[in-house]
């Protein structure tokens, strides 16, 4: 995993998504998915490529099931965009990375 | 001939394209694969492959792709992640336009797979992510102690329940005839399964739920014509695939599926234009199948481009 993403965990979910300063990717993933593992080295990559810009952190739904269900997710990948502290996009999926480039570019 | 980018494109990332790209770069051509997402395609989502030669006790979809990919990689196959747009393959030199630039080639390999069909009923895309899913192995940890709705008579659809069993406390397999379609080993294990309770003849006509997502389904009995609520939390499709051929517009010849049209060479319809694995039309969809396509693509595709020169 890339220096640029952080782990979250229901604890620090407030502080570091809600209360950042900068938009955030959250990426939901588990051990157990594929796609989640597939899809990593592209965030990854999206990570290096919008450093200083956009924050992007990872939830492991296994280790933590609070925030995942206050959000409704019950697929994985899930991508949560948030801005202000709000959630503004989400992708559910393993989906193009031009789809998420897109999401990126439109809000930064 | 001018000098070309690539001897070789491949589009798409899954089985069929590593696979190609394996036997292209191992032909030392110049070759560029093109995935999308990240390499691996449908078989990311299977939760458990048994039937692929060369490993008795089974192994992920992600383990395969991982294997195949370092394979790959190991020759000298370049993996981008990226898009065909539009493409230009008409003439000896191929034209690709991407997300980015374009590039050209001498022939071009499509791999491009197929992705879960939809069925089309009011609710599904709703509620897409929030109780509707086509990803067992994804998703079944959110159901433990739930019940769940399965739809299709497949193979997919058979083994994917099986695995949902070991999460869900019950699992209602919807099929629209009285009798599995999916592989005679995989009918066994599930008529022995407790937990699989078959809903036979019936489709589902809605996806019921409220904000905080699916909470059951509504299905017809084809035979009577009547119809029930089955109150689940969740439901997963598996009826049958589309082929990812939406990019090529009128490129290559399509049968009415909109699958590729190829022949025993992979041949498309247009002269250094190749096809194989799920995207092409075959009489199976497998692991095993689409390596075999892709190994002669692949020579194929070699002795055009030598013949060429």
């Amino acid at each position: 995993m890339s220096e640029n993403i952080i782990d979250v965990s229901d604890k620090t979910f407030d502080a570091e998504v809600i209360k950042s300063a900068l938009p955030v990717l959250v990426d939901f993933w588990a051990p157990w998915c594929g796609p989640c593992k597939a899809i990593g080295p592209v965030i990854d990559a999206m990570s290096k490529d919008y450093a200083g810009k956009v924050k992007f952190v990872k939830c492991n739904v296994d280790e933590n099931q609070l925030t995942p269900a206050t959000y409704g997710i019950r697929a994985i990948p899930t991508l949560l965009f948030f801005k202000d502290g709000k959630k503004v996009e989400q992708i559910v999926g393993m989906v193009e990375k031009s789809k998420i480039e897109a999401i990126l570019k439109q809000n930064t | 001939m001018k000098p070309t980018d690539y001897d070789l494109v491949i589009i798409g990332g899954g089985p069929a394209g590593l696979t190609a790209a394996i036997y292209a770069a191992r032909a030392r051509l110049k070759v560029l694969i093109l995935e999308k997402s990240a390499p691996g395609g449908q078989i990311l989502v299977t939760d458990w492959i048994e039937n692929y030669p060369g490993f008795p006790e089974g192994l992920t979809g992600a383990d395969l792709v991982e294997k195949m990919t370092a394979q790959a990689r190991r020759f000298g196959a370049e993996i981008e992640t990226n898009q065909v747009v539009s493409l230009d393959v008409a003439g000896p030199v191929k034209r690709l336009t991407l997300n980015d630039r374009e590039i050209t080639t001498k022939a071009v390999i499509i791999c491009t797979g197929a992705s879960p069909r939809k069925l089309g009923v009011p609710g599904e895309a709703e509620f897409y992510g929030r109780g509707i899913s086509t990803c067992a192995t994804c998703d079944a940890p959110f159901y433990r102690n739930s019940v769940v709705a399965a739809v299709g008579g497949g193979d997919t659809a058979v083994q994917e329940s099986l695995f949902l069993t070991r999460f869900a406390k019950k699992v209602y397999l919807i099929h629209r005839r009285d009798q599995l379609r999916a592989t005679r080993i995989l009918q066994e294990r599930a008529s022995e399964n407790d937990k699989i309770e078959m809903v036979w003849d019936s489709v589902v006509t809605k996806v019921n739920g409220t904000d905080a997502g699916v909470n059951g389904i509504t299905v017809k009995n084809v035979k009577t014509g009547e119809t029930k609520d089955l109150a689940v939390d969740g439901c997963f499709m598996w009826v049958g695939i589309l082929p990812n051929t939406a990019f090529l517009k009128d490129a290559v010849t399509l049968d009415k599926g909109g699958f590729v049209v190829v022949n025993a060479r992979m041949e498309t319809s247009v002269p250094g234009v190749y096809a194989a694995g799920d995207v092409r039309n075959t009489p199976l969809r497998q692991v095993a199948t689409a390596v075999g396509d892709a190994a002669i693509a692949a020579f194929e595709a070699a002795a055009y481009i030598e013949a060429m020169e």
